[in-house]
């Protein structure tokens, strides 16, 4: 179960730092722009994360309505197949590298270092490093739009040899972009590990960390051992574009499904760096507002583990279709399948944990809630496209982009909005405004569910993905989904005025602002002063 | 655990500095690849990240020395280092794994091998051989000779085995305080590593000029140089490292128990030094 905090009143040196902060040692922040250009405080670098994050949402959305918009009706009328394909990649690198990793990594960065009662993460100017790699990386990604040739358009897995013999030119910068962000995530990540393993408590134990910083923990060390290896195969398609090497050609020696080996080497573990810390964040939001400890505390932690563990051996069911050894077919169909197990323990605990709860449904609780159901329609979904002589019919159909999207947005992306509803009124120090946070998770999930659900049926149906147009017996489904889309993309405007309304003002939040929340992020004051735990609380423990 | 000493820097303006650096180092590579010119925002991206490092480890290096660190500040270091070199491992394990990929499979099944058949129809000549001296298209040259791994490969495995050895030598007179000898037996190492880098330089001299070993001489040529590439610019770093090691042990900084920048350094050196035992089995010898 989440650790239980001794009952005693806020943290007094926290309470004493808004008041005389500079006593406490720190010089007087720089002015305007340079206070977040130099900054090394975890909250505001977590703040620009979150801004980044939210920036890269919406540019990465107005892509996919730009998809949608093409897609409303059979025939090419909005845009050009070549611009459509930029779209579709582009969409896919931004909501990927620029939205849902950055996004988790500022909720990292502002609560971990509050969740273990650390003064900061352990290497702060790292942390001011790794967060500034991120807009010079994307601002050079977002330039390839406008290089003679156009973007990226090879869909944002990039396979060789469409990525290296038939690319724009544009693809170097994408390869020197990415690499930036790459450098970004290991840095980030390094950083937090350093935190959670060096930078806790006196007396908290890893097995009394709160399930956030568990997951993240397991994440940072996904992250750095495959976005090292993502690093390497675009080091390599550079070389296969500029130097005339033969790596993903076969003419030399080389061999296309090599990138595809090592893009998925990467990209599986990758989109589980996606999932985790959201299973973290529902992991902490489920307890509180059903007002029982966390069921089954030790076997998150380890369906936690198993899973990230498992990430390493599942690659290759990216791949059933490209002429695999039938050995390899089984090994990856079977390996992936046992990714339910442990999966199944996490949504099997959160719905106990429901079991007999005091629930109220607060808007964190129902994207939380509605997560668990979403989620858990992607995962099936996803032990569908397990199957290997299944996949052969569904792969790179609809069928696989509503999968994903199912993971994604109502998976990770539902996450993240639940923490940031969770977790605002510890940053700003007001409530979000209930009523426009209810309608906009109304809106949200109807607009996800008719954006979404339609594309299983296209997919079964025969529906390709990645193209700009298609058979006429495809339309009322891609109508729907079109329809879905613009009205899931418009209603996001009001989580915007929403977080814009809470920094402002709204109801004032108690140092403790949900009731049933226990971690120790709730006994520092909201909003929570710059400097927070200079000197470590005591932690203690209740038994599991 | 925490003490409550644990020191957090004000603002820095080295990181943000460094990423506008690293930025104009990666446009800059892009614009020479893509349209040959921009050398010059190479050159200054190269420049601002050497200076923006130096600027960064001049303040840390000051605060470490104003006794601003505690044992709680060490150890974030020692996790931060020994996770970069994780890092670095799996960077290294990408390239080995499409070495071994491509001789495992790739190749033998071009060549016919196993039940697929289908790539074996594309080059129904191609005999598939490792080192691979004849790739599969015509169009594509490979090496004409491979290099002996008995000959330089072999002297630069000894070199780099004996200076993990001398720079251990050194890191145990540090321990004791003995300044002297852990600066003679650096100053070795680092020579060493100058001689492996030489002996590098004429190994690809031979290689273009001699043996026909090149980036474009098919899959051979592109894991060599990827391999081998990438490893000789991790002991160029790794000797700058040494270098500026040596600088600090003159000039009087480290002590016996204080001198985890001198053991990083060692970390990384023995790390690279891994990495080349791996080569030298991997890419010359078998």
């Amino acid at each position: 179960m989440a650790p239980k905090l001794p009952p005693q009143p806020p943290l007094q040196h926290s309470t004493t730092a808004v008041a005389d902060g500079q006593s406490h040692g720190h010089a007087a922040p720089p002015k305007g722009i340079f206070r977040w250009l130099l900054t090394t405080n975890h909250k505001e670098i977590g703040s620009l994360y979150l801004i980044f994050s939210l920036t890269m949402f919406f540019i990465g959305g107005i892509f996919a309505l730009v998809v949608r918009a093409e897609l409303f009706q059979p025939g090419l009328q909005l845009v050009e197949p070549e611009f459509f394909n930029q779209m579709t990649t582009m969409h896919g690198l931004i909501m990927v590298f620029g939205a849902v990793m950055p996004a988790f990594t500022g909720l990292a960065n502002w609560m971990i270092p509050l969740q273990i009662g650390a003064p900061d993460m352990a290497l702060p100017r790292l942390n001011n490093f790794s967060f500034w790699l991120l807009p010079v990386s994307f601002t050079l990604l977002l330039s390839t739009l406008l290089m003679p040739g156009g973007g990226p358009n090879f869909g944002w897995t990039f396979y060789a040899p469409l990525s290296t013999n038939f690319a724009p030119p544009s693809t170097t910068f994408f390869i020197l972009a990415l690499h930036i962000a790459g450098i970004s995530s290991i840095l980030g990540a390094i950083n937090i590990i350093a935190t959670i393993l060096n930078m806790r408590a006196p007396g908290m134990r890893l097995m009394d960390m709160p399930l956030f910083v568990w997951t993240w923990l397991i994440t940072a060390f996904l992250l750095i051992a495959v976005m090292p290896v993502l690093a390497g195969v675009i080091t390599m398609m550079l070389m296969d574009i500029n130097f005339g090497t033969s790596f993903f050609d076969a003419a030399g020696g080389g061999d296309p499904v090599l990138f595809q080996h090592l893009f998925w080497f990467f990209g599986h573990p990758e989109v589980y760096i996606m999932i985790l810390p959201a299973f973290g964040i529902v992991s902490a939001i489920i307890p509180t507002f059903a007002r029982k400890p966390l069921f089954g505390y030790a076997s998150m932690v380890y369906a936690t583990a198993a899973i990230a563990l498992l990430s390493f051996l599942v690659w290759a069911h990216h791949m059933f279709i490209v002429g695999l050894p039938l050995v390899a077919e089984l090994f990856f169909m079977y390996s992936t399948m046992l990714i339910a197990v442990p999966t199944g323990v996490k949504v099997f605990n959160w719905v106990t944990t429901l079991f007999r709860g005091s629930i109220s449904f607060e808007s964190p609780m129902l994207f939380a809630l509605a997560f668990v159901v979403l989620f858990t329609i992607g995962g099936f979904s996803g032990l569908m496209l397990a199957i290997a002589p299944a996949d052969f019919q569904y792969h790179d159909t609809y069928f696989v982009v509503a999968h994903f999207h199912y993971v994604l947005v109502p998976g990770a992306i539902f996450a993240i909005m639940a923490g940031v509803y969770y977790w605002l009124p510890k940053w700003t120090g007001h409530y979000p405004n209930e009523k426009l946070a209810q309608w906009h998770f109304w809106f949200s999930i109807i607009g996800v569910n008719l954006t979404f659900f339609p594309m299983h049926f296209a997919g079964l149906a025969g529906m390709p993905r990645r193209i700009p147009d298609y058979a006429l017996q495809f339309a009322d489904f891609n109508l729907l989904s079109s329809i879905g889309a613009f009205f899931f993309g418009a209603s996001q405007l009001l989580f915007v005025l929403g977080v814009i309304l809470c920094v402002r003002g709204g109801k004032k939040a108690p140092a403790k602002a949900w009731e049933g929340a226990e971690d120790l992020e709730w006994t520092v004051p909201s909003p929570a002063p710059l400097h927070t735990f200079e000197t470590p609380p005591v932690f203690h423990r209740t038994s599991h | 655990m925490s003490s409550g000493s644990y020191y957090v820097p004000a603002s820095s303006r080295w990181p943000v500095l460094g990423s506008v650096a690293l930025g104009a180092m990666m446009v800059g590579t892009g614009i020479k690849l893509v349209y040959d010119t921009g050398l010059p925002l190479v050159l200054i991206g190269v420049v601002g990240i050497l200076a923006v490092m130096g600027l960064w480890f001049r303040d840390v290096i000051s605060e470490s020395r104003g006794g601003l660190y505690d044992e709680q500040m060490d150890r974030s270091f020692r996790w931060g280092m020994g996770w970069f070199i994780f890092s670095e491992v799996m960077f290294f394990a990408a390239f080995f794994g499409a070495l071994f990929y491509v001789r495992m499979f790739a190749i033998p099944w071009l060549g016919g091998e196993g039940a697929k058949g289908v790539s074996a129809l594309l080059w129904p000549d191609f005999v598939a051989t490792w080192p691979l001296l004849n790739p599969p298209d015509s169009s594509i040259a490979g090496p004409e000779q491979v290099f002996s791994p008995w000959q330089l490969p072999l002297v630069n495995t000894l070199i780099l085995i004996t200076s993990s050895i001398t720079l251990t030598v050194a890191h145990e007179a540090l321990k004791v305080g003995d300044r002297k000898t852990c600066r003679n037996w650096l100053t070795g190492t680092v020579l060493l590593g100058c001689c492996f880098i030489m002996i590098q330089g004429v190994e690809y001299y031979e290689a273009y000029a001699h043996y026909g070993i090149t980036l474009e001489a098919g899959i051979f040529g592109a894991t060599f140089f990827i391999l081998t590439g990438f490893h000789g610019v991790h002991v160029i770093i790794g000797t700058l490292i040494l270098a500026a090691m040596l600088v600090r042990i003159i000039k009087g900084h480290f002590g016996g128990e204080n001198h985890f920048g001198f053991e990083a350094s060692c970390w990384y050196w023995h790390f690279v030094d891994v990495v080349w035992v791996g080569l030298f089995i991997f890419v010359y010898v078998l």
